[in-house]
């Protein structure tokens, strides 16, 4: 799709201005719409309306605990962590650029030197009582680690409700059955990513 | 004689209490699933097989809950407004009659409390002292929806008798009576015979002023959610505000009876036909308060003022003369 087609606003010809009359000021004009508004029978073909409502039976409520609607696939909700592909590893790698980014400082990071000299995380918690579910961990995550599920319903008995990484953390089974979904959302790759990517110029 | 005929009347005024109350409860649900089912939804379906013991649910909650009387309100006047509500509506049964007369044990059941020979005039009154309750209620409450509403019941009050006091006469005219059971015989020809075919502007209008006399959804301006919280039953809580439902359902039960047997022959001529037929009417009366709320929007009380005055009392006094120039 060009630029052009998305700036034209034009999208319908089908517009067209409601005939409104003005109200009557005179009182033959006033007896006139009364008689007019008795006479046609707009309140029966409301009735008719609610009437075919009542026989044709469709029901749009959805009962909530019993049955879920389906959410889209960029819904921002509780967080997730993912594990790496190759080797069920988590992710993390303990940049903290989420939690220096997070705009209401819910996340929570602490983390050490391992024996190899690598960064280990300690101790990952978010609040989500503070959290506004903004997506911003989920796109500074230069690892595609932290990113949103779809797990909405987080009532909680406090204000405050801590998720630690292992609560988000994807679980192993699902992990080695290969069902860890990629978040599709804000700060994810977007398709064809690996045509568009350069190499690293090492040239200079 | 004597004791055998006050055992009837108190076992006829029994059966016609409860009854009526546990219909005015059962008419709750039919009100939330009609409403329901008509704007796409499922309304209550929980409690029970689907949603049948809200009602229960509804009354233990109304009757359990706390009574609170608001420090401010006219505690006598406030706490009495309700039962005048209930009552009258209950009072205005006793000259109903609800089904032909049938003989059970070799003795003959009249289902009327008191076959008076002013019976319209009688339900007509008590039903327009109903009006009372919230009128009352609303001044007592020392709220000012609660005022605002008090207000409005009055004005809706001085509009709608005129309408049903006129229109009926008419029919009475025609009559010579005002006792229910005589309109019942006077029809009892078969549907030919019926008052709606000479008297379809009685029955309109009389049928319009019911709306306004039960408060139901064109004419709801007394309690009108979007507008005034609950109008008079905003400070009111528990078993008192029960009393207002409760009499507000029996109220368009009774109605819906008075129409039927006014102006659609009633139970004709007494066969078990007729009074499934009386019943029938009944229901389609009250499932059209319940199919109106949700199709129609609501009036203006200055629009109601209007409406009944202007329009339908003129209309009314029209009848009235060209029905007593027929007559002559």
């Amino acid at each position: 799709m060009k630029n052009e087609e998305f700036n034209n606003r034009e999208i319908s010809n089908e517009y067209f201005l409601v005939d409104i009359t003005d109200y009557p000021t005179d009182s033959w004009g006033k007896i006139k719409r009364v008689i007019k508004r008795s006479f046609r029978v707009e309140l029966f073909v409301g009735l008719g309306v609610v009437l075919r409502e009542l026989v044709w039976f469709k029901k749009h409520t959805v009962s909530y605990p019993e049955e879920k609607m389906p959410i889209g696939p960029r819904y921002r909700a509780v967080h997730e962590m993912k594990r790496l592909l190759e080797s069920d590893i988590e992710r993390c790698i303990g940049c903290g650029l989420c939690e220096k980014i997070c705009i209401s400082n819910c996340i929570k990071i602490d983390t050490k030197i391992d024996e190899n000299s690598r960064k280990e995380v300690t101790d990952y918690t978010i609040n989500l009582g503070r959290c506004i579910f903004c997506g911003y961990c989920a796109e500074v995550c230069p690892e595609l680690a932290i990113t949103h599920g779809g797990r909405y319903e987080n009532a909680s008995d406090q204000r405050e409700h801590y998720v630690d990484l292992n609560y988000m953390l994807t679980p192993l089974d699902v992990m080695r059955s290969g069902s860890q979904k990629e978040f599709e959302g804000f700060g994810a790759i977007t398709p064809h990513e690996d045509e568009r990517v350069k190499k690293t110029p090492l040239a200079y | 004689m004597e004791t055998a005929y006050l055992i009837e009347t108190v076992v006829k005024i029994l059966v016609i209490l409860l009854v009526f109350s546990a219909l005015a409860g059962i008419g709750t649900y039919f009100e939330r699933k009609v409403l329901a089912f008509m704007q796409r939804r499922l309304g209550p379906m929980n409690v029970g097989p689907y949603g049948l013991l809200q009602v229960a649910a509804d009354g233990i909650k109304l009757f359990t809950k706390e009574d609170i009387v608001p420090t401010s309100a006219v505690a006598p006047i406030f706490k009495i407004a309700p039962i005048i509500t209930a009552s009258t509506a209950f009072m205005a049964a006793a000259a109903i009659p609800f089904l032909p007369s049938f003989t059970i044990f070799g003795y003959e059941v009249h289902p009327i409390v008191a076959d008076i020979n002013i019976g319209i005039l009688y339900i007509l009154g008590i039903m327009g002292v109903g009006l009372y309750g919230p009128l009352l209620g609303g001044m007592a409450s020392a709220n000012k929806f609660s005022l605002l509403s008090a207000a409005r019941a009055t004005s809706v009050f001085i509009s709608y008798e005129v309408v049903t006091g006129l229109s009926i006469l008419a029919p009475v005219m025609l009559v010579s009576s005002l006792s229910l059971i005589d309109f019942n015989e006077y029809q009892s020809g078969g549907i030919t015979e019926w008052m709606i075919w000479s008297q379809p502007v009685a029955f309109v209008l009389f049928w319009i002023a019911s709306f306004a006399e039960t408060g139901r959804t064109p004419f709801h301006l007394i309690a009108n959610d979007h507008e005034i919280v609950d109008g008079f039953g905003t400070e009111y809580s528990g078993i008192r505000w029960g009393l207002f439902f409760i009499g507000e359902y029996a109220n368009m039960f009774f109605v819906s009876f008075v129409i039927s047997i006014l102006f659609l022959g009633g139970y004709g001529d007494g066969s078990f036909l007729g009074a499934l037929g009386l019943l029938a009417k009944m229901s389609f009366f009250f499932f059209f308060f319940l199919w109106t709320r949700a199709a129609w929007p609501d009036v203006r009380p200055d629009q109601l003022m209007w409406l009944c005055w202007k329009v339908l009392m003129p209309i009314a006094v029209l009848n009235i003369l060209v029905t007593a120039i027929v007559l002559i």
